[in-house]
């Protein structure tokens, strides 16, 4: 922080300035102090044992692991180590609660779980503060998306539980059993959210499996669950890395899996459990399209592009990480989006101005470095904020790519990183042709100010998602999955019932 | 977006407009207004609060203007926005006072050789719809009086009906009737209807020659907002990519917090950046303001919170 007077090399002064009258040219700086949020609200065990039956307990071979905080790679806690054994406990846990659970009237289900709606809100601030502590995310995220739709997804279903018959015209829905849900690490609490409220509501009972870099948000949303009062084992929590989400879905007990995360593991998924009456549903990567007209309200497009693909680290399964500009403007668009990209505020998670937090592991900052190595080799032209990132963590500065082709590998893998990569089209039919070809389908975008385009756009994309004139905006009540390789199932809504449910009707034919 | 057109040639920035060569990009509401929503969340602490404070203090103009204003209420006006807090000499003066063009002679008088500037609303304010020679009559007697600084009304009427020429040459005449005066034109946003509207007058003025663009008469019941001034601010940044001239900002109506002071500095610091962090780009028309300003200087400099009756009320 400087006085105003102080000489700002940013802002010298300019000798064309058409309206300066004074003669002295004095500087008026303004820079933001550091503004981080209280980490004394989140008091973190030295150690966290498996949520099996209602309680926190040891894992039987006692193996545990280290979580750290990947914006400063400081220690948080000791995580339990779920093993076979483990999940097995967990399993049974979970089909011992079943019985009563599922028995229990939908009113009732809609109590408890409009209590963890209600404690979420309570707490909002511990959570966002502890899943922007083990994840990296920026607190104005993890307190103004993460945390409240967490608790709008319990709200929401729990609106769901006594009305299952009507979600289901003549089909009687009957809860499935023991659900084995899988989470990733980009939306710790709010994909545990997005899991447990359908399938809770629809009267299953579940075993959850954190992912290996964020499990506290979940632990302590287990802490919850004891304090409202929750049925011991209707919510099973065990920790680990891929072997214990292997062990999860190969367990014979275990009637559903849920799985969110990438698609090489979801195709593993698939196979392993062929042959069983296992049923699945997968939410994958995604390489989305955002699609910007020249008729577009560009500044605002500036902003969704960005949206799109920065928030949250571009940790978003449905990040629209392909821009797809009309040549027209696109000149014009990547010179607002570079001259953007410089005001985005990078660094300590924790600080309320930040706009980039930290990249969620040391392997995913490689596997970006990697493949933006790639784009370089390949002969995109590379553009970078020079913004200064901070000596320890997991940073990378946000990124663009341009004169990408379609065959390039950062135009058709997912680096879920601060990378965009941008393309241009000259026709809306091209622009349809070059979102469409890609092996996702997730989520889209369409900037427009022309309404009779945009709905013609929306039909013919292959995504599971079609934003207009905004990106990455998301409410319970709208169900969310993918085309192709992005996975299959909804989740949210009416829609995401239905993964939680079997009907009477079915069984009888 | 390429759109060069000589300043003040009407003829030609209408037909650039209609013809599309001149593109003004349209404006969607729900992104603009989270935007703004977005930059006004930022948190500002500490010695960035007190850097936005005196700076905030440094873009007041002081205004007043009802039908009782005398010469006691405006050099009274004049003494505090020279000496705005008289316990603490460190306090910056404000840019300048803002009144009805009778009062012009006694607010220049009453400021003396102080760097505070005298402007004064002209061109049949707050409506605008006298005769354009009366317009233009008082703007040039306002100067005489010794206003450094003239603020006229876009004549929404002629915009709103679609006679975007006539607007625009009511603007360059005022400009010329300006000599080397000062111009800003208030848009009076309030009345336009849509940020697409805002947009393209905030084009229209520019082009049309004048130093300012700025919101509000004050007048009536919807004044600055945040969306508003980013919207104008970002119709500062085309103009200037599209001409090399830098138009100011002057934000009126409703801004008495200081806190609003500091969102309406992130917005122009994050859109303009640092070339409008400053008095001669940047303007914040207040009267209440100034009070609310001084109360949390004093706040972060005593950690207490004083009476309202320890500020001069002038």
């Amino acid at each position: 922080m400087t006085p105003p007077d102080a000489p700002d090399p940013v802002s010298a002064p300019n000798p064309d300035r058409a309206h300066a009258r004074s003669t002295r040219a004095p500087v008026y700086r303004l820079e933001y102090a550091p503004a981080p949020e209280s980490t004394a609200v989140v008091s973190l065990r030295d150690s966290y044992g498996l949520f099996i039956g209602g309680r926190f307990v040891e894992p039987r071979n006692g193996r545990s692991f280290v979580t750290i905080n990947p914006a400063t790679e400081a220690p948080l806690a000791q995580i339990a180590l779920a093993e076979q054994v483990d999940v097995d406990q967990a399993v049974r846990a979970a089909r011992r609660a079943f019985t009563r659970w599922s028995a229990l009237a939908g009113k009732e289900r809609a109590k408890y779980l409009y209590r963890i709606g209600r404690v979420l809100q309570e707490r909002a601030r511990e959570f966002a503060v502890l899943e922007s502590m083990n994840g990296g995310k920026p607190i104005k995220e993890s307190r103004d998306v993460d945390v409240p739709l967490a608790a709008a997804h319990f709200f929401h279903y729990a609106g769901w539980a006594d009305k299952l018959e009507y979600a289901f015209a003549g089909r009687t829905p009957r809860p499935i059993g023991v659900a084995g849900q899988i989470i990733p690490w980009n939306f710790p609490l709010l994909m545990a959210a997005w899991k447990l409220a359908p399938a809770l509501a629809c009267g299953n009972t579940v075993v959850l499996k954190p992912a290996e870099t964020t499990p506290l948000t979940a632990l302590l949303l287990a802490e919850v669950l004891q304090e409202i009062g929750l049925p011991p084992g209707v919510v099973n929590i065990v920790t680990g890395a891929g072997p214990t989400g292997a062990a999860l879905v190969a367990h014979r007990g275990v009637d559903k899996i849920a799985f969110t995360g990438s698609t090489a593991v979801g195709k593993q998924i698939q196979q392993s459990i062929a042959g069983t009456a296992k049923r699945l549903t997968l939410e994958l990567g995604g390489k989305a399209a955002n699609i910007i007209f020249e008729d577009a309200a560009i500044d605002q497009a500036v902003e969704g592009i960005v949206n799109g693909i920065y928030f949250n680290q571009g940790h978003v399964c449905c990040a629209g990480s392909r821009l797809l500009v009309q040549e027209s403007v696109a000149e014009h668009v990547v010179s607002r989006l570079l001259a953007r990209i410089e005001t985005l505020r990078v660094g300590d998670p924790l600080d309320k101005n930040t706009d980039v937090g930290a990249i969620n592991s040391r392997t995913q900052l490689d596997k970006i470095h990697g493949l933006v190595q790639a784009g370089v080799d390949e002969g995109a032209t590379l553009h970078q904020s020079s913004c200064a990132l901070p000596d320890r963590g997991y940073f990378f500065a946000p990124t663009v790519f341009t004169d990408v082709a379609q065959s390039h590998r950062i135009a058709r893998e997912e680096i879920f990183g601060p990378v965009l990569s941008v393309l241009t089209f000259r026709t809306p039919d091209e622009a349809v042709q070059k979102a469409n070809n890609t092996p996702y389908g997730l989520s889209a975008g369409i900037w427009s100010e022309k309404s009779s385009r945009v709905l013609w756009m929306a039909e013919k994309l292959r995504a599971g998602v079609v934003w207009a004139n905004t990106f990455n905006r998301f409410d319970p009540a709208s169900p969310f999955g993918g085309y192709k390789e992005s996975g299959f199932g909804r989740e949210g809504g009416r829609h995401g019932l239905a993964a939680y449910c079997q009907f009477a009707e079915d069984a009888a034919s | 977006m390429t759109a060069l057109v000589a300043h003040g040639d009407s003829l030609q920035w209408v037909r650039a407009f209609a013809a599309g060569t001149l593109r003004i990009p349209p404006v969607d509401a729900v992104g603009l207004e989270a935007r703004a929503t977005a930059l006004t969340g930022r948190s500002i602490k500490k010695a960035s609060k007190l850097v936005a404070l005196r700076l905030a203090i440094q873009c007041i103009d002081l205004t007043t203007l009802e039908g009782i204003d005398t010469p006691g209420k405006v050099r009274a006006l004049c003494t505090k926005a020279m000496h705005p807090d008289p316990l603490d000499a460190s306090i910056p003066s404000v840019a300048a006072v803002c009144v009805y063009p009778e009062l012009v002679a006694v607010a220049k008088h009453s400021l003396g050789a102080s760097a505070v500037k005298v402007a004064s609303v002209a061109g049949s304010f707050p409506a605008g719809l006298g005769p354009l020679p009366t317009r233009l009559d008082e703007i040039r007697r306002a100067v005489d009086s010794g206003a450094d600084e003239i603020d006229i009304v876009l004549n929404r009427s002629a915009f709103l009906a679609g006679d975007l020429a006539r607007a625009f040459d009511d603007i360059a005449a005022s400009k010329q009737a300006c000599g080397a005066a000062h111009l800003k034109v208030i848009l009076e946003t309030g009345e336009l209807g849509t940020y697409d509207n805002v947009r393209r007058a905030s084009m229209l003025a520019m082009a049309a020659g004048t130093d300012f663009i700025k919101t509000s008469t004050g007048k009536i019941t919807t004044n600055a907002t945040p969306p508003i001034a980013l919207c104008m601010s970002e119709a500062i940044r085309d103009h200037f990519e599209q001409t090399g001239v830098r138009v100011g900002l002057k934000l009126a109506g409703g801004i008495r917090t200081a806190k609003q002071s500091w969102q309406y500095l992130v917005i122009i610091n994050e859109t303009l950046g640092g070339e409008w962090r400053s008095p001669d780009m940047f303007r914040l028309g207040a009267s209440s303001l100034l009070n609310d300003v001084l109360m949390q200087l004093r706040m972060q400099a005593t950690g207490r919170y004083q009476r309202p009756d320890d500020f001069t009320v002038d």
